[in-house]
């Protein structure tokens, strides 16, 4: 295959990635964002930390493959995107530690205050990472200018908040917050459940203009003629998550809140192509100027082509294994260790 | 300092911190993996109890090692990006295979494993712990691969127009020999740690269990204690033997790092292996050292008499070479270090010739002094794989990517040339403090919740039947949640 055609073939293939990541991620931290809302009761709170238990790291690898996989065919996308982005993402990292570890060990130790500390970090952890992901896409697609870049990672970071920037991520938090309550709607059973749904049918209003303002804003600004088609599908999916949402039906709505995850991701990368990342004041990064040589793309192509489908057939599958909604009385004991150490063992 | 001085101590520090973790996982999947076969096998409940036991100290153990990983992921090009730059189109290959072929594997069976207790059946449920198992090891290869690439750069041209390493041959690049030879030793050592894990704690629960009286628990803990046995021997040799493969690599394609693990000053025929050294050892070469005769030059080149070149030599020819220039890594450093994964690696060898005596021919140990042994055993081989990569990695330094002896010179690189030019020195000690600080938090952490759950002791599981097999019972609580 040609040269120009892989990078292709990889410009769609790391939006993919990103697709898979924000919209699976995009639930768990909605769901980890809603735990002090739906989650009264220690009991509650586990309910809705269980319905993503099993999946979370899996959703999280579509991230660390994102990366890799833009080191592997765009090295210079990557190198100049992680680099000035330093300080962003050094506070995702940490909100991500955070919460993986909260995940693994609040169940840990029976003690409130333990479990308390650890419901923090899921919320910090979930909030943080959903905000700055859409600072970060807004700087991407608005281009990055090159003396702040030169002046540093503070100096992009002091940059970073322009109105478009925090609209995007207004538009990731909100979305992602719908994302999440649908699904603890289509994952839960009974009261929680019912508030769940409940609050996806407030929340749907306000999300739909912010990302519908988020989309407009994109194609005025940053558009090709072409993206005013999956702008005017995320049009459409939002009005219908606003309806499915207030109708109580969770399960048309979280497709249609995948959609439009899905349809965000279109948006940023086809505004942003033929750029990788562009740079004001100074060359862009394009697919062409950024990308690594035939032969790493060819292998890598092959590799994706063999891997995803068998990636993609058993995430399915344990999604199936955990269809089984949970309530609350799925929830076992308390496992943990007490608090002080038993003087029995 | 500078931000390469930061970096570089922010890079070693993450590491080595990822690497506490990833030993054990690497090598507690596959025995927790076989505890639980023997049950499936023989339905006896012991073993369950056995693989609970060490499963919940695996998942413990778990979790720091992968969120430690995802930093280690992005750290390339958010503080070496112009060794991304320099390398991209070689590196991010095995990381994004790394990811796609053995990240979603592990992650995805282990969250299987940890839920589906009482939704897959038996069968089902055991392979998904041996998947995670075989993702958690592939992951190892692929960022062995990737490492080894700086070690010994192969499968690569460079490209003077744009000064980078270009790709020619992937397959070159994961059959490098000195992944080849990295690898088996990695996962030998990963093995050194669970089998000393093992045998350890299931040790010193012997000894208490038989001292209280209770025998049924003392004969459960034995049997725990004579697998993390049997492992620590296989392992232990395994270990030996790559190790001594890999010195004779190292000595032909990083003969600087070889004559830097030894401190040694000037070229000699029959080079001793120095077990002590007293003095200075700084970059001058006054030290007066207690030598086994032969050993190093034996270790290198298989041959006690061989010519091992000194490092006063090797500078002058990488000048010649590579331009002016100070190429020789911090000596005391290297030194010491190798000598300490040695070291460490001592007390596991120890443990297991301690404990296969007191075990032989069906005895329960319950000597209070095996017990402490047990567990003074405990952390000593992570601090051999912790000091092994220090010696690795400064080692061969001032290099990120080691000129190739055999292959195109201009495939290197220097570590002061590959960080970022544009992250300043706040950035980087910013992150150095809160990385040091959350790492350091969480590994108190950590250790207080291994140490609570490893003296809590093997669980007692409900009656057989109880536990396993799918239930569609809707009302019936799950037999796992977080
Ligand atoms: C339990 C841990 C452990 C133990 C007991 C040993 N090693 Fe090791 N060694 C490691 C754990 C390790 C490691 C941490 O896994 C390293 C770092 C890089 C690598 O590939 O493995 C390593 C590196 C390493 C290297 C450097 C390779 C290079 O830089 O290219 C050499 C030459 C040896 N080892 C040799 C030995 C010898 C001769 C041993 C004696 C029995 C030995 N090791 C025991
Ligand atoms: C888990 C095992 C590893 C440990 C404990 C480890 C440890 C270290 C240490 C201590 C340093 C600092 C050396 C110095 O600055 O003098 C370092 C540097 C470095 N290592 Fe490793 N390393 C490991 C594996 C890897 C792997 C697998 C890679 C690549 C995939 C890698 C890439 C690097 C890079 C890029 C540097 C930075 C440049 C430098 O300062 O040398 N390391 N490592
Ligand atoms: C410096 C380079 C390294 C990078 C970029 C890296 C990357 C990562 C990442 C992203 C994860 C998290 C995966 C998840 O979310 O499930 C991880 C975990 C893991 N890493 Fe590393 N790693 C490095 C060094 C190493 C080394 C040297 C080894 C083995 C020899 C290793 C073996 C593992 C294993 C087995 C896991 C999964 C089990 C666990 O988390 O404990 N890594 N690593």
């Amino acid at each position: 295959m040609d040269i120009h055609t892989l990078r292709i073939i990889w410009f769609v293939l790391i939006a993919t990635l990103w697709v898979g990541y924000l919209v699976l991620e995009g639930f768990d931290f909605g769901v980890g964002m809603l735990l002090p809302v739906l989650g009264r009761t220690d009991t509650e709170r586990r309910v809705v930390i269980n319905t993503i238990g099993p999946v979370w790291d899996g959703n999280e690898v579509w991230l660390i493959t994102a990366g890799g996989a833009t080191f592997a065919a765009f090295p210079l996308w990557y190198s100049t995107l992680f680099s000035a982005f330093y300080l962003p993402l050094l506070l995702i990292l940490v909100a991500l530690i955070l919460r993986g570890v909260a995940f693994e060990y609040r169940g840990k130790v029976d003690d409130d205050r333990w479990r308390r500390r650890w419901d923090t970090a899921i919320i910090f952890g979930s909030a943080v990472p959903a905000l700055v992901w859409g600072i970060a896409f807004g700087n991407m697609v608005h281009g990055l200018r090159v003396e702040h870049y030169r002046a540093g990672p503070f100096s992009v970071l002091l940059h970073a908040f322009t109105p478009y920037a925090l609209l995007t991520g207004l538009t990731t938090v909100t979305l992602f917050l719908l994302h999440g309550a649908l699904f603890l709607g289509l994952k839960t059973r009974d009261d929680l459940r019912e508030r769940a749904v409940r609050i996806a049918g407030k929340l749907s209003i306000p999300t739909a203009a912010v990302a519908g303002a988020w989309a407009v804003w994109t194609q005025l600004s940053y558009g090709k003629t072409w993206t005013w088609v999956p702008v005017l599908a995320a049009a459409a999916c939002l009005a219908g998550v606003v309806l499915a949402a207030r109708a109580g039906r969770e399960a048309p709505g979280f497709a249609l809140t995948s959609l439009t995850t899905v349809l965000a991701v279109v948006i940023i990368f086809g505004s942003l192509y033929p750029n990788v990342l562009p740079l004001l004041g100074g060359e862009s990064l394009t697919i062409d100027n950024a990308s690594s040589t035939r032969t790493t793309l060819t292998v890598m192509t092959w590799v994706a082509v063999v891997m995803t489908p068998v990636v993609v057939a058993y995430t399915t599958w344990t999604y199936w294994v955990f269809r089984r909604r949970l309530g609350l009385g799925d929830i076992p004991v308390p496992i943990g260790r007490p608090h002080r150490p038993d003087p029995a063992s | 300092m500078s931000a390469l001085d930061l970096s570089r101590w922010q890079f070693g520090i993450t590491t080595v911190y990822h690497f506490i973790f990833v030993p054990l996982t690497i090598g507690l999947a596959p025995l927790v993996a076989g505890l639980q076969t023997a049950w499936v096998r023989t339905g006896d409940e012991r073993w369950l109890r056995l693989t609970k036991f060490f499963g919940k100290l695996f998942l413990i153990n778990f979790a720091m090692g992968v969120v430690t990983g995802i930093v280690q992921e992005f750290q390339f090009g958010m503080n070496w990006s112009e060794y991304s730059r320099f390398v991209g189109d070689v590196f991010g290959a095995p990381l994004a295979l790394e990811a796609l072929i053995a990240f979603f594997l592990e992650s995805t069976f282990l969250g299987l494993w940890i839920f589906g207790w009482d939704r897959l059946s038996p069968r089902v449920h055991l392979a998904t712990i041996w998947l995670a198992a075989v993702g958690v090891v592939t992951s190892a290869y692929f960022i062995i691969a990737a490492n080894s690439f700086m070690q010994h750069p192969v499968g690569v041209v460079f490209n003077p127009v744009t000064k980078r390493a270009e790709l020619t041959s992937l397959l070159d690049v994961l059959t490098n020999s000195t992944t080849l030879a990295a690898f088996p030793h990695t996962v030998t050592a990963s093995f050194v740690v669970s089998g000393t894990f093992v045998a350890g704690i299931a040790g010193w629960w012997t000894v208490r269990s038989a001292k209280a009286g209770r025998e049924d628990d003392a004969s459960m803990y034995r049997s725990a204690l004579r697998l993390g046995l049997a492992v620590l021997v296989v392992s232990g040799a395994g270990v030996a033997y790559t190790g001594d493969v890999q010195s004779k690599l190292m000595f032909a394609q990083q003969p600087m790092k070889m004559a830097a693990a030894e401190a040694l000053c000037d070229t000699e025929k029959g080079a001793g292996f120095s077990l002590v050294a007293v003095g200075d050892l700084g970059n001058a070469c006054d030290v007066r050292q207690i030598t086994v005769p032969g050993l190093t030059s034996f270790l290198a080149t298989g041959d006690f008499a061989g010519e091992l070149k000194g490092v006063k030599d090797l500078q002058k020819e990488y000048s010649r070479l590579y331009g002016p220039g100070d190429y020789v890594p911090l000596l005391p450093a290297t030194y010491w270090n190798f000598r300490m994964m040695i070291g460490f690696g001592a007390f596991s060898a120890a443990l297991a010739l301690a404990g296969l005596w007191l075990t032989r021919k069906g005895a329960i140990p319950s000597s209070d002094r095996f017990a402490q042994l047990a567990l003074l055993a405990l952390p000593m081989p992570f601090l051999a794989n912790a000091t092994g990569w220090i010696f690795t990695e400064m080692g061969r330094q001032p290099w990120i990517v080691a000129p190739n002896p055999t292959g195109d010179p201009r495939n290197r690189f220097l570590t002061a040339e590959a960080v970022s030019p544009y992250v300043d020195t706040p950035t980087v000690a910013l992150s150095l403090v809160v990385f040091t600080v959350l790492y350091g938090t969480l590994a108190v952490v950590w250790f207080q919740l291994m140490r609570r759950y490893a003296a809590a002791g093997a669980p007692v599981v409900p009656a057989a039947g109880s536990s396993s097999g799918p239930s569609d019972d809707e009302d019936s609580p799950l037999s796992f949640a977080y």
